[in-house]
C-alpha cells in the first residue's frame, strides 16, 4: 500500500514524494490535508496535498525535514511505502463548493512563502483552469530555496508569478508584503480575494495588510495535530474569539479573525523534547526502527 | 487449598500493588484464577427474579451463566454470556457494575453484591487462553452492509450481521481500529494485545473486512457508500470524539491538554514507550479537570508517567461520575483530588507556558435539570494550584462530519445523531446510528447494545427490501 512513486529533492532538506493513495486522490480537492505514518511507531504527521492524479491514484506531498519525524519520511525512498496515509482530511477551499460563475468573477491574489508555495500550487492550478484570473506570489528567503517555479508559470503562465526573495539574490526583492503594496499601490492591481499560505508571521504580515487594503484574505492554518479527525482538540485555534479545531473547522479560515499570536505560541510545544529525540535519531540512539 | 468464602463479602481479587502500578502500564487487576472464581460462584442466590439481569443494560443471563462457572462448566458460561454480549472480556473490566448489574444484585442488599463483572471478565479469559473463537457462518448472503467506526458498537453490530450472513465491511477513520478502547481507556485498565486485539480477531473472524485509514465524510460520503458502491444499509457508529473546553482565560496556554489529546497520545501512540516516535510532555504537577471516567483515565496516566496529580471537580464525592473502582484505585495510587472546586483561570508565564491554576470553592445548591444538586461558587473563595500541566475532562460530542455531509441526516440539540433506539433507524432511509454518535458520551456497554439492536433493525430493513 501507499508507495512512493517518485521522491525528489527540490531544495535542501525540501523534499517531493509522489505517493500512490487511492482513497485519497478519488476525492481530494485544493485546500486538504492528508495524514502519513512512515512505520508503525511513527507519529502522524500532517502534510498538504500539493498535487493529484486521480486517473494514476496518487497524490503528491512537499515537505520539510524538520524534526525527527520528517526526517524519517525524508529517508523513505522510490518504491518503499509509508505505513499509513489517510486523506483527504479539513475542507476544500472554499470556492470549490462555491457557484463557479461566483468566483469567476473575482481576481485572485494567491500569496505563498516557502514551503506554502507547494500547497498554493494545486489552487493557482484549480482555479486558473475553471477560468479565473489569478495572480500569484512567491516570497522566499533565497534562490536557492524556491520551489516550484516552473510549475507555477506552468499552471498560472509567467506574466502572473512575482517571485520575491528575503535576500534579493533572484528577481524582486523583499517580503511578500512589499510586493502586494507594489502591485496594488503601484500597478494599480485589484484584486477580490486573497489566499495566504506560509508561515504564520508571514500570514499574520500579509493579513495585517490585507486588511488595510480591503482584501478579504483566506490563510492556512497549520497547527500541531494528532488525529486529524475532530477527536484530540490538539489543533485548536482561536478564529473570531471562538475556538474552532482545524483539522475538521479548517484548516483554512478568514485571515481577519484568526488569532496568530496565541496560535504561534501554541507551534513552540514540542520544540525542545522534539530537539532531543532528533539528537537521539540522528546519532543512532533510537530504538525499535526496523529499517534494513 | 480451598478458598474459604464469607458469604457476606466478595472473594477478594488480585491486584499489583499501589506503590508498584503507578510507575507501570500493566493492568492493575490480575482477576480471578479458576478457583478464586468458582468460590465467588458460589455466594450467587440464583435469585427467581434476577434483579441483576434488569440492571445489565444487554440482559446477560446472569444466574445462568453464574452456575455453570460454579459446576466448572466454562465453555458452557461463555456460551450462556455470547447470547447476549459479544465484548464480554471488556464489559467486564470496565462496566460501572456497581450502578448497573452489581448495583441491584439481591445479594448485595445485605453483604456485598456478586462480583459479576470479575466472573464475567474470568469467564471470557479463560476462552481466550483455550482459543474459543467465534464459527463464521456457513451460509453466506450476496448484501453488503457498510459500518462506520470500528469502536464498540461498530464492531457489535458487524459481528451479528456477519453472523448472520451479510457481507460486512468496517470503515475506521484512525489507523487502528477498537475507537476508544484503543485510544481512550488505558492500557492499565484494558489490556490492548491481551483484550481488544483479540476482540477485534473475533469479529474478522466471522469475515467482517476492516478498513483503517478511512474517513467517511471525506474519502467518500455515505451517499457514495449506498450509490456507487452498493451497500444496502450503513450503520454509522462514529462515536463522540469531540473534546469541549472551558472557555476560560489561559486556555490556549501551552502544556493544555485535552484528555482525549493526552490519552491519545499515550494509548494509541503509544508515547510512554521509548521506541515510539509521539511526544508527550509529562510534567511535573498534573491537575485534571474533571471527575468521570475519562479524568480519572488521564490522571492515572499523568502519575504513570511521572507526574503529582491532583483532580479538580466541581461537585462532590457523591457526584463523580467515574466508576467507583476508578476512583478508589486513584485514590489508592497517591492521586489528589480538590473537590467542590472550579478551575476559572490557567495563568501562563512569560513564555506561555502553563504555570498554575485558579480555582474558585462551590457548595451544592438546588438539583438541576439531571437531579443532580447543582453547584455554585462561593464568592471569594478564589485559590491557585501550581501546576505546569493542565488536562482537560469535560466532556465529547459527536464530530460533525458524518452530519455535515450526509444530506437530511436529523441530529438534535446536542449534534447525536437521531436514531430510533430499538432499530437504529434515521431520518435516512437504510442509514442506521448507534452508540456515542446517538446518545452522547456513555458506556461501552450501551453502545454494544445499540449495535446488536441495529443489527436486528437492518436485517429487518433488508428483509423487507427482498
Ligand atoms: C494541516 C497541516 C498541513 C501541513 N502541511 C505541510 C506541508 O505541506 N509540508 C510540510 O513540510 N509541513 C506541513 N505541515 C507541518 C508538518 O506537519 C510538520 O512540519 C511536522 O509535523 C513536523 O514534524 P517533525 O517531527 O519533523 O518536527 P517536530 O520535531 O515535531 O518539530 C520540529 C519543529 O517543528 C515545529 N512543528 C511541530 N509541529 C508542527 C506543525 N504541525 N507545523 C509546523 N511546524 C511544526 C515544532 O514547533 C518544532 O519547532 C502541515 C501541518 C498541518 C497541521
Ligand atoms: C478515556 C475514556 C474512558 C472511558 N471509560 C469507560 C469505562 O470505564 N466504562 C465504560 O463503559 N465506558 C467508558 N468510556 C466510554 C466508552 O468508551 C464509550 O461510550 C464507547 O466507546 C462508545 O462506543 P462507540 O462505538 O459508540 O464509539 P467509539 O468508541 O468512540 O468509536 C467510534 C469510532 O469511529 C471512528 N470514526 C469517527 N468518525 C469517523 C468517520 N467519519 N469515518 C470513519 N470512522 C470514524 C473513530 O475513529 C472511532 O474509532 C470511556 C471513554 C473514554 C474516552
Ligand atoms: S455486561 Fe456489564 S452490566 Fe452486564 S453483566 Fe456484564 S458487567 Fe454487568
Ligand atoms: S441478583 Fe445477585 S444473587 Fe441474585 S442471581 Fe443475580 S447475581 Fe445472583
Ligand atoms: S488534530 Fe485532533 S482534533 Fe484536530
Amino acid at each position: 500500500m501507499f508507495e512512493i512513486k517518485k521522491k525528489e529533492l527540490l531544495a535542501e532538506k525540501t523534499y517531493l514524494m509522489v505517493v500512490k493513495a487511492p482513497n485519497v486522490a478519488r476525492s481530494c480537492e485544493p485546500g486538504q490535508f492528508l495524514i502519513v505514518r512512515a512505520y508503525e511507531e511513527s507519529e502522524r504527521i500532517a502534510l498538504t496535498i500539493c498535487d493529484y492524479d486521480r486517473k494514476e491514484e496518487t497524490v503528491t506531498i512537499v515537505f520539510q525535514t524538520i524534526g525527527e519525524s520528517s526526517f524519517k519520511i525524508s529517508e523513505l525512498e522510490e518504491g518503499e511505502s509509508f505505513c499509513d496515509v489517510v486523506g483527504p482530511l479539513g475542507n476544500p477551499a472554499e470556492y470549490v463548493n462555491e457557484p463557479i460563475e461566483e468566483v469567476k468573477k473575482r481576481h485572485y491574489l494567491l500569496v505563498a512563502g516557502g514551503l506554502g508555495t507547494a500547497p498554493v500550487y494545486p489552487q493557482a492550478k484549480w482555479l486558473k483552469e475553471h477560468g479565473v484570473d489569478v495572480d500569484v506570489i512567491i516570497g522566499t528567503k533565497s534562490k536557492d530555496t524556491l520551489i516550484m517555479e516552473q510549475e507555477m508559470y506552468d499552471a498560472v503562465g509567467e506574466d502572473h508569478v512575482f517571485v520575491t526573495t528575503d535576500d534579493g539574490s533572484y528577481k524582486r526583492h523583499g517580503m511578500v508584503t512589499a510586493v502586494i503594496e507594489d502591485l496594488v499601490k503601484n500597478e494599480g492591481r485589484k484584486y477580490d480575494k486573497c489566499v495566504s499560505i506560509g508561515p504564520m508571521i508571514m500570514m499574520k504580515f500579509c493579513v495585517k495588510l490585507t486588511k488595510e487594503l480591503g482584501i478579504p484574505t483566506i490563510v492556512s492554518m497549520n497547527p500541531i495535530m494528532v488525529d486529524g479527525t475532530g477527536m484530540c482538540g490538539a489543533c485548536r485555534v482561536i478564529v473570531g474569539d471562538e475556538v474552532k479545531f482545524a483539522c475538521v473547522d479548517g484548516p483554512e479560515f478568514d485571515g481577519f479573525l484568526v488569532d496568530f499570536d496565541s496560535a504561534m505560541k501554541r507551534m513552540k510545544l514540542y520544540q525542545t523534547e522534539e530537539g532531543r529525540r532528533m539528537l537521539a535519531y540522528t546519532e543512532g540512539k533510537c530504538k525499535g526502527h526496523d529499517k534494513g | 487449598m480451598a478458598i474459604e468464602v464469607d458469604m457476606m463479602k466478595k472473594v477478594p481479587v488480585s491486584e499489583q500493588a499501589p506503590e508498584e502500578r503507578a510507575h507501570n502500564f500493566e493492568e492493575v487487576c490480575l482477576g480471578y484464577n479458576e478457583e478464586e472464581a468458582r468460590a465467588e460462584a458460589t455466594r450467587c442466590l440464583n435469585c427467581k427474579n434476577p434483579k441483576c439481569v434488569e440492571g445489565c443494560p444487554v440482559s446477560i443471563n446472569i444466574p445462568g451463566f453464574i452456575a455453570k462457572i460454579k459446576e466448572g462448566d466454562m465453555a458452557g458460561a461463555y456460551d450462556v454470556i455470547g447470547e447476549a454480549s459479544s465484548l464480554p472480556a471488556v464489559c467486564g473490566r470496565v462496566c460501572p457494575q456497581e450502578t448497573q448489574c452489581e448495583g441491584v444484585c439481591i445479594r448485595g442488599i445485605k453483604g456485598e453484591a456478586v462480583s459479576i463483572g470479575k466472573l464475567e471478565r474470568f469467564t471470557a479469559d479463560w476462552a481466550a487462553e483455550q482459543g474459543i473463537s467465534p464459527k463464521a457462518p456457513s451460509e453466506k448472503k450476496n448484501i453488503k452492509v457498510a459500518v462506520i467506526g470500528a469502536g464498540p458498537s461498530g464492531l457489535t453490530c458487524a459481528g451479528d450481521l456477519a453472523k448472520m450472513g451479510y457481507d460486512v465491511t468496517i470503515y475506521e477513520a484512525l489507523h487502528k481500529a477498537g475507537g476508544v478502547l484503543v485510544y481512550g481507556i488505558p492500557e492499565f485498565r484494558l489490556p490492548k494485545e491481551k483484550v481488544v486485539a483479540r476482540e477485534i480477531e473475533n469479529v474478522k473472524a466471522l469475515g467482517v473486512k476492516i478498513k483503517t485509514d478511512y474517513v467517511i465524510g471525506r474519502s467518500e460520503t455515505i451517499d457514495e457508500l449506498m450509490e456507487d458502491e452498493g451497500y444496502s444499509a450503513v450503520y454509522i457508529a462514529s462515536g463522540a470524539g469531540l473534546p469541549m473546553f472551558m472557555h476560560i482565560p489561559g486556555e490556549q496556554a501551552l502544556g493544555v491538554y485535552s484528555a482525549n489529546e493526552y490519552l491519545t497520545r499515550a494509548n494509541l501512540m503509544k508515547a510512554y514507550r521509548d521506541d515510539h516516535d509521539t511526544p508527550i510532555n509529562v510534567g511535573r504537577k498534573t491537575v485534571v479537570v474533571g471527575g468521570g471516567n475519562v479524568a480519572m483515565d488521564a490522571a492515572r496516566t499523568a502519575l504513570r508517567l511521572g507526574s503529582e496529580v491532583t483532580v479538580v471537580y466541581r461537585r462532590s464525592e457523591k457526584e463523580l461520575p467515574a466508576r467507583a473502582e476508578e476512583v478508589h484505585h486513584a485514590k489508592e495510587e497517591g492521586i489528589r483530588f480538590e473537590l467542590l472546586t472550579n478551575p476559572v483561570e490557567i495563568l501562563e508565564d512569560e513564555n506561555g507556558l502553563v504555570k498554575g491554576i485558579r480555582v474558585i470553592k462551590m457548595e451544592l445548591g438546588e438539583p438541576d435539570a439531571s437531579g443532580r444538586r447543582r453547584p455554585v461558587e462561593i464568592e471569594g473563595s478564589e485559590y491557585e494550584i501550581e501546576c505546569d500541566l493542565v488536562i482537560m475532562a469535560l466532556g465529547t460530542t459527536p464530530n460533525p462530519l458524518i452530519a455535515g455531509t450526509t444530506d437530511n441526516l436529523e441530529t438534535n440539540k446536542k449534534k447525536c445523531i437521531v436514531a430510533d433506539e430499538e432499530t437504529g433507524a434515521t431520518s435516512r432511509n437504510g442509514v442506521f446510528a448507534g452508540g456515542d454518535c446517538a446518545t452522547g458520551a456513555a458506556t461501552v456497554i450501551l453502545a454494544m447494545g445499540a449495535g446488536r439492536k441495529a443489527a436486528k433493525g437492518i436485517d429487518n430493513y433488508i428483509k423487507g427490501q427482498l
